[in-house]
């Protein structure tokens, strides 16, 4: 019966042997790590019987807490995806010089800088950044979860249902070779005919999914649970930052869905929104594209500036600086980057006055954002300031994205966009301000909260190996970029022909070794603390002398965060609080209602798996099976009815007096 | 400005020259007037910058560094947390180096748009009067690129030349996906977009040979999508035109439906004689037989559209289609089932000759459109 073509194409639609890239050596390779660490890893699960507690306690988890742990896991998975695609470009531009091709063919390279740039900013930077609103907000707030504990769930799956279809692109078929934004007409069916388009399309529009809910959730949450006491002027910064990162979510991404929803008409049922022909329109595309991504860069920076004004204050031993204003400059900011998007594309000739328009506005976020710069500096000035682990991070974040800054108002400039624009220099700087911005306060954030999180501290030697090695390593990797732009020489080049550029490639590959050092000693950090987690440990919840409602509680907090919601009267609450000699409550507990688990947010998110995973491969019937079972699935859990429970108030009385104890044991 | 401009440009690159041995920095010292105006705003904004980036930089080393837990001298206030004086200073420092830059922004986005014409030859020397500026018709194929000289009535690929001094007006359109004209040494790059045309006014002062390149990713054969810009004294030029006009061929529709093929590295040809109107065929979709031109499609609309007669228009619209793909993995063979519906369709427009080009991967097809749309039913 297999050798009926009809019923074949029937059952694998466009799928085919020649679709697995079994005849490229570097993928096999791949391929056979990545299945002998999967069983390896699947066979210890078992053998540990982890897969109830798996099942139980993480997958089906509504606890915002594990969620955020979750998301937080699968970003560090996915950067050592991406960043292995960033050490492969680095090699093969260090090498194919003198007309040797390298040993990535323009087809394969095409697909990684591809790759590289969608994994870094949807599977890197997004579940990171929301890994932490998710685990902090509700503990800075004062509460006990997120609004919509089960939508949080389904959220975190959907986008790691999202980065699975990318994954699989690896091994079954192809990813784009696009680019990260997939600029038509070259992404349009005529020339892309392949899946990598398609797998590019429904990897972003799940994960879309997830954080366009996940923007909601957090919204309804910041707005509507916070303790009483709280007004919005008293909310700790990383709230605020995270109250308009989500709006700008919410207001930005279902754009992309539509972008995106109608480049697939076009691929899958003829339309001509952005084709050459019948008047279709690309230029439509590359508007409606940079709509949601510019604030995009901004959904990922305003976390990471709100941790490091959480950091700046704590390891200062002061009170952050401007507090009204840096509200201001965040809010700003976040209004200003809707206008801004044509800075991406001033060579498409738009004419002098727009151009010129969307230039000065640019700049003008550099004034918000200046005056966020100068809080942090007076933060710091009649400080005290120790250095642990996430201060080194934002010192260095404060040198060298005010590079970053400087190098993107010249990108403003629109005549000097003119000759910067799509060169090296541009990747050099949109690197400085994500690396230096973004990423710098994401490690911060992780040894700054990871005490909170698991109860022990990160080992500092190896936290400051991986500053040193990142810091440094950032500035051998992209400083020699700033160079090579102004040598005109373009991005996404595979192969050059001028052998004087060779040395700054070789420096920049280079750079990205000791990155990957940097990145090997994070690893190394947390397998170094775990073994020394009982030296390491925090028994006081405290262990920074914090500021902000989070280290008030426990670490690792208990399932119901606070025992009682507490009462908040000024800014910086918990150091208010210990000023002013808070007593904790040691009796009168009552019961606590609290979200019950459930499995549906991961069902649906492997049967959307399913769905794109048929329509990538124009297999109709699992199509039509997967998009059936969603809808039934959905259908069904709206008559669950045990969605909830009570935590009694003899196991918070428990919980809590073993706290007492630890606490104690601290005097 | 410009000489101080161009002086602390030097020096800028003296201070760190000793790190860029033997290299060559051609966006900082171009060999065009729009070019170097480009460069010294790049100088200016970073100056005008460097203002304040410079104490910042100094003051969070410093603040790091005296504020440091150990240094029980410093100062230590943890209550301080407010001054209306160094907030008012926080926010108008900034600002007003925005202010001043956005002035220049204005002013400088405007003289130096691609799409006006020039005013001077340099700093120092304004256009001669009746000077007709060299005309330069550019269209980025897959992937290599052809200029028209309409005025010679010549075209070359993958090659260029120019008289020194003498003001060019580029008119730049592509054939099949979005690329971006660049030469560095000239002037800025701007997008050369199908069915589209957009403008560059240029001129080159110094004689040599310069890259050109395609700075917009445009696929597999991007890389070397290059070529090169010859700047000549007014004899040289000549002779180059004589040379062209030498040793090329005829560069008619169909010389030019096989060049527009995708294909890599290619040699530098030239054409000696090109067919009337081909450029501006290419320019509005249309150099295939059979195809309608956009700017006859745009008229149709502007006289309020064809009505229901338009539906005939259609496989005139469709400018990307073409023969079989057969590196969409045997897909041809697989979809046999469509083939009579989209088919017989495609066989109508199909041009007569010239578009034999199977197997490229790049080129799409009527098939494969077929293909997507129609599956789903035919399963």
């Amino acid at each position: 019966m297999f050798s009926n073509p009809d019923l074949l194409k029937f059952i694998f639609g466009r799928l085919t042997l020649e679709s697995i890239p079994y005849h490229e050596p570097i993928l096999v390779a791949t391929f056979a790590a990545v299945a002998l660490g999967g069983i390896a890893l699947c066979a210890f699960i078992t053998y540990m019987k982890w897969w109830g507690p798996l099942w139980n306690d993480w997958i089906t988890s509504i606890d915002h807490k594990k969620i955020g742990i979750m998301y937080i896991i699968l970003a560090i998975v996915m950067l050592l995806r991406g960043f292995s695609d960033a050490i492969m470009m680095r090699i093969q531009q260090a090498i194919a010089f003198n007309g040797s091709e390298g040993y990535l063919p323009p087809h394969h390279y095409d697909q990684v800088f591809t790759a590289h740039g969608v994994i870094m900013i949807f599977f890197v930077a997004m579940p990171f950044v929301t890994g932490f609103m998710n685990y902090v907000v509700p503990l800075q707030i004062g509460a006990r979860d997120v609004s919509f504990p089960f939508l949080n769930n389904f959220s975190f799956w959907m986008t790691t249902a999202g980065a699975i279809i990318v994954m699989i692109s690896l091994f079954v078929g192809e990813f784009a070779r696009t680019g990260w934004l997939a600029y038509p007409p070259l992404s349009g069916v005529e020339y892309s005919p392949g899946v990598g388009v398609d797998y590019y399309i429904w990897g972003l529009q799940v994960a879309g999914v997830g954080t366009t809910l996940s923007g909601i959730n957090l919204i309804a949450t910041i707005v509507k649970m916070r303790a009483p006491g709280m007004s919005f002027m008293k909310m700790p910064v990383f709230t605020w930052t995270s109250l308009c990162t989500n709006i700008l979510i919410v207001a930005t991404f279902p754009i992309l869905t539509a972008t995106l929803v109608l480049l697939s008409l076009d691929r899958y049922v003829g339309t001509n929104f952005f084709t050459n022909d019948l008047g279709g329109n690309p230029m439509m595309y590359i508007n409606l594209i940079w709509i949601w991504g510019h604030p995009e860069v901004y959904i990922l920076i305003l976390p990471a500036f709100g941790i490091f004004s959480e950091v700046v204050a704590t390891f200062s031993g002061k009170r952050l600086f401007g507090y009204a204003s840096m509200v201001y400059a965040t809010c700003a900011i976040m209004i200003l980057s809707y206008l801004v998007w044509l800075h991406h594309f001033f060579t498409m000739g738009s004419g002098a006055s727009v151009n010129a328009f969307f230039g000065i506005t640019t700049m003008i976020i550099s004034i918000p954002t200046g005056a966020k710069i100068f809080n942090w500096l007076f933060t710091i000035y009649r400080g005290r300031v120790r250095y642990e682990v996430p201060m080194l991070w934002t010192i260095g974040f404060m040198v060298t994205f005010v590079i970053g800054g400087m190098t993107g108002v010249m990108l403003a400039v629109p005549p000097a966009d003119f000759v910067l624009h799509n060169s090296l220099f541009l990747i050099a700087h949109f690197h400085n301000v994500i690396i230096g911005g973004v990423l710098f306060g994401l490690m911060a954030g992780v040894t700054y909260w990871y005490p909170k999180a698991f109860g022990y501290k990160l080992d500092p030697f190896w936290g400051k190996m991986s500053f040193w090695f990142w810091f440094i390593g950032f500035y051998f990797a992209f400083m020699p970029l700033y160079v090579l732009g102004l040598m005109g020489i373009t991005r996404r080049m595979s192969q050059f022909d001028d052998p004087s550029l060779q040395i700054w490639f070789v420096i920049a590959a280079i750079g990205a070794g000791m990155i990957a050092i940097g990145i090997l000693s994070f690893i190394i950090q947390l397998v170094v603390s775990y073994i020394k987690r009982e030296e390491l440990k925090d028994e006081t919840g405290d262990p920074w002398h914090g500021r902000t409602l989070e280290w008030s509680t426990s670490s690792p907090p208990p399932e119901y965060n606070f025992a009682f919601t507490p009462v908040v009267h000024d800014h910086d609450s918990w150091y208010d609080m210990k000023n002013r000699g808070y007593a904790r409550p040691l009796q009168g507990f009552k019961p606590i209602h609290m979200p019950k688990n459930t499995g549906t947010g991961a069902i649906l998110a492997a049967l959307n798996i399913a769905l794109a995973f048929g329509l990538i491969w124009y297999m109709w019937w699992l199509v039509v099976v997967s998009f059936v079972a969603i809808i039934a699935v959905a259908i069904g859990h709206t008559f669950n009815y045990k969605r909830d429970f009570y935590i009694p108030a003899e196991t918070v009385s428990a919980e809590e007096a073993k706290r007492t104890e630890l606490l104690a044991k601290q005097v | 400005m410009s000489p101080i401009v161009r002086r602390l440009c030097q020096l800028s690159i003296l201070l760190i020259l000793p790190f860029m041995a033997g290299c060559d920095l051609v966006v900082m010292s171009p060999s065009g007037d729009i070019a170097q105006q480009q460069a010294d705003l790049i100088v200016v904004s970073t100056v005008l910058m460097l203002l304040i980036i410079v104490p910042v930089l100094f003051l969070t080393l410093y603040f790091a560094w005296h504020y440091r837990h150990s240094n029980t001298k410093a100062k230590y206030d943890p209550e301080w947390h407010h001054s209306t004086r160094l907030e008012v200073v926080i926010w108008s420092a900034p600002l007003a180096i925005i202010i001043a830059l956005g002035a220049i922004t204005w002013i400088s986005t405007h003289k130096l748009d691609p799409f006006r014409p020039l005013d001077r030859i340099d700093a120092e020397r304004t256009i001669p009067e009746g000077t007709k500026p060299l005309e330069v018709e550019v269209v980025a194929l897959d992937w290599k690129w052809l200029f028209f000289y309409p005025e010679y009535g010549v075209a070359t690929v993958n090659e260029m030349a120019a008289p020194v001094d003498r003001p060019i007006t580029f008119k730049i359109t592509s054939s099949s996906v979005m690329n971006s004209f660049y030469v560095p040494a000239l002037a800025g790059m701007i997008y050369a977009m199908p069915g589209m045309e957009t403008k560059l006014h240029a001129v080159i002062n110094k004689e040599g040979v310069f890259d050109g390149l395609s700075s917009n990713y445009s696929g597999p054969g991007f890389s070397h999508m290059r070529f090169k810009f010859h700047s000549l004294n007014e004899q040289g030029f000549d002779g180059w035109i004589a040379q062209v006009k030498q040793n090329g061929t005829a560069l008619n529709r169909d010389a030019y439906l096989k060049l527009e093929k995708p294909s890599e590295k290619e040699p530098v040809r030239y054409y000696a004689t090109v067919e009337d109107g081909l450029y501006r065929a290419i320019l509005n979709v249309c150099a295939t037989p059979g195809k309608m031109c956009m700017d006859e499609m745009m008229h149709i609309d502007m006289m309020g559209g064809a009505g229901l007669e338009s539906h005939e228009n259609r496989d005139r619209l469709k400018y990307d289609g073409g023969p079989i793909d057969i590196n969409l993995r045997g897909h041809g063979e697989e979809h046999s089932a469509v083939e009579p519906a989209a088919g017989s369709q495609s066989t109508k427009n199909m041009p007569a000759e010239g578009m034999s080009h199977g197997n490229h991967s790049m080129q799409g097809t009527d098939m494969a459109k077929g293909d997507a749309s129609e599956a789903p039913k035919t399963n």
